[in-house]
């Protein structure tokens, strides 16, 4: 790395580089507004809109109604007459009440009125509140929900770096885009560059090479992996861990690459394995790479029923670095070592959530 | 003024006759394989609103989109065309009939889910006065849409934002087959909750084109000016069935008298009555516009019927800006 380069990269935390991506976007270019219940509030959205709304001012972040159904066709109908508005979700769960503009109308704008009359290049920011208490409707991942329709982009940054980098794709792109983001994450430093650079949608990147067993993650079971790579590190056990960064489009090619290589597939999840991320994977791996599997795949993803409240229950639910060690183990058929269980990458958090 | 009001009356002769053609073809062919909502019968409401406005005012309709289209002066080669399935239709075959677009004239599409358009129409509204710009979005629908919740919504994030929207209702007393009475309370209007919400609204006689027509004028310069949103509730009837190229009063849900009463109050028919006196010569020259609107239409579906259909090796394009057409 050169001199220069560096003085390019800092430290940030994950919100304070949502913040930075979204100010520089809208002092690039003046169509960029935000959209959501309170973004303009002393929180500012966990900081992310903060420095935006203290800029920019009310005309251009917006506090809205209550009416996650409306605002997204409004949304729709502002990004077709050329604004390219961000719409914000503090929890990603309000999301299905904003579907039909999502799925019906974003994502379809662009082929159903023939491809050549522009599209509806909304952005749509779902934060998702996983852990603490927060229950059944307040810390699903609607990830694989979007992810399953053509016409849209669907992203899950894992590192600061990344969650600049693909909200600057986003609103410099002509596709609708959904970004799922980890409210885990966002005290999370890295660096990250300054200038505005766009992280592209469809690349994955290879976060900790290793030659036993691929580990495919998104969001937060991106480091969930790490920890758990770590670990079985010392037990002689090499994980490779793949963060996709985005599920939609999906970087195919460095996850059958990576199996190819190592033989072994686990999928690390926070959404339930039936028809969501972990399938996918799975399924791209046995349509392009059958032959390179020496084990069964393994999917690590919560258990199939809704997220409780209560700690122990909670806990039981949310899987992590300890599930991924196991289910490495198992795939390479290495016995024995009692591992000690590791605790969440979110152990330590103060409340209220 | 007499030539306004002809010109309205020609425009409702225009989109009766073709779609009374185009009912045709689609019934005795069955080639025009997309769902069709003929606006046979309401064809004031669309006529009388979009006489209003400009081609820089952008009007998005529901699924009931022909008359607004053409009322708006979408093209009807591309319509038809659009209806065959053809890659020389508005939306390349892609949408059919109820996906249309004609950004020329500012028909900005129309959608088939209830209510959706609406909260669009909001958003392009607002776009316009962020800019700053004189510009009106108007948006079609009918009395089953404003029991969606996405109505309510849009009702209020206009008010608050003083958007400059005409939200058009189109009551034509069916959601499909349910009446009013059983969807919607004694005693309540859609004019009604529109005011509740803070959104200025007029109830008119739908099937009066001149009234329409006044108070689409008095709506849009309202908006124009920066006086925020308006909601204009248009009684009006469907002849035909809901979907489809039929007539459906044998099917019970209505009567073949009511509709016989309604086919009394048809607008073109009143409309002409009341021109009359100072146009004496009004029927003839509606005889005359039927006939030129018959043969636009026959040329455009015989022009539609020898073009391509899509190439197959396309199917994909357009549904990310990288595969772009």
């Amino acid at each position: 790395m050169t001199g220069e380069r560096e003085q390019d990269v800092r430290a940030l935390t994950y919100w304070q580089a949502i913040s930075e991506a979204t100010v520089q976007c809208m002092a690039a270019d003046e169509r960029v507004l935000v959209v959501g219940e309170g973004v303009d509030d002393f929180r500012g959205t966990y900081g992310t809109t903060k420095e935006a709304f203290q800029r920019f001012g009310p005309r251009r972040v917006v506090d809205v109604p209550n009416s996650e159904n409306a605002t997204a066709g409004i949304a729709v109908g502002a990004a077709v007459a050329g604004l390219r508005p961000v719409v914000v979700h503090t929890r990603a769960d309000f999301l299905f009440l904003a579907m039909d503009a999502l799925v019906n109308l974003a994502a379809k704008w662009r082929y159903m009125y023939g491809g050549d009359k522009g599209g509806a290049p909304v952005v749509t920011r779902g934060v998702v509140g996983r852990g603490w208490g927060q229950g059944a409707t307040h810390s699903q991942s609607p990830h694989a929900t979007f992810g399953h329709y053509a016409g849209l982009h669907v992203a899950t940054p894992a590192t600061p770096a990344d969650a600049k980098g693909l909200l600057v794709a986003a609103l410099t792109g002509d596709t609708p885009v959904v970004l799922i983001e980890n409210r885990s994450l966002y005290s999370l430093e890295g660096e990250v560059p300054e200038a505005m650079t766009p992280v592209p949608f469809g690349v994955g990147r290879v976060a900790r090479p290793g030659t036993d067993v691929t580990v495919v993650a998104a969001s937060l079971m991106v480091h969930e992996a790490l920890r758990a790579a770590d670990q079985l590190a010392t037990h002689g056990v090499s994980v490779e861990v793949v963060d996709v960064r985005s599920i939609r489009p999906l970087d195919d090619a460095i996850i059958c690459e990576s199996v190819a290589r190592t033989g072994r597939l686990v999928v690390a999840d926070t959404s339930w394995a039936r028809y969501g991320f972990s399938a996918e994977v799975a399924a791209v791996v046995a349509e392009n790479v059958p032959q390179a599997l020496r084990a069964p795949v393994r999917r690590v993803t919560p258990p199939d029923c809704p997220s409780p409240v209560s700690w122990p229950l909670e806990e039981a639910f949310n899987a992590g670095a300890t599930q991924i060690v196991r289910a490495c183990l198992e795939v390479c058929e290495v016995s024995g070592p009692a591992l000690p269980a590791l605790e969440a990458v979110t152990a330590g958090f103060q409340g209220p959530y | 003024m007499t030539s306004d009001r002809t010109r309205l009356i020609r425009e409702m002769v225009r989109i009766r006759v073709v779609e009374e053609v185009l009912a045709d073809h689609y019934r005795d062919e069955q080639e025009m394989r997309t769902a069709i909502h003929f606006s046979i019968g309401q064809e004031a409401t669309a006529v009388g609103v979009l006489a209003a406005t400009s081609a820089q005012d952008w009007v998005y309709a529901a699924h009931r989109t022909h008359a607004p289209y053409l009322a708006k002066g979408g093209d009807l080669t591309a319509l038809v065309a659009e209806l065959y399935g053809r890659e020389a239709g508005c939306s390349h075959g892609r949408g059919g009939s109820i996906h249309l677009i004609d950004q020329s004239v500012g028909f900005a599409g129309s959608g088939a889910i209830l209510g959706e358009m609406i909260s669009v129409a909001v958003g392009s509204g607002w776009a316009f006065a962020l800019r700053g710009e004189a510009r009106v979005a108007l948006t079609f629908f009918g009395d089953g849409a404003t029991e969606e919740g996405v109505f309510a919504e849009s009702l209020n994030f206009a008010a608050v934002h003083r958007v400059p929207v005409v939200f058009v209702c189109e009551n034509n007393l069916y959601s499909i087959s349910s009446p009013l009475a059983t969807r919607q309370p004694a005693g309540t209007s859609v004019r009604g909750r529109a005011e509740a919400a803070g959104v200025p609204a007029v109830a008119v006689d739908g099937n009066d084109v001149f009234a329409v027509h006044a108070a689409a004028q008095d709506a849009v310069r309202r908006c124009r000016e920066g006086g925020g949103p308006a909601l204009l509730e248009l009684s009006t009837y469907r002849w035909r069935e809901h979907v489809g190229p039929g007539w459906d009063h044998h099917h019970g849900y209505r009567s073949a008298q009511e509709i016989d009463e309604w086919v009394e109050r048809c607008p073109i028919r009143r409309a002409v009555a009341s021109v009359r006196a100072e146009e004496p010569g009004i029927d003839e020259l509606v005889r005359q516009w039927e006939g030129e609107s018959r043969d636009e239409i026959s040329a455009a579906v015989a022009h539609a019927r020898a073009l391509p259909f899509p190439v197959v090796a396309d199917l994909l394009d357009g549904a990310y800006a990288e595969v772009a057409r």
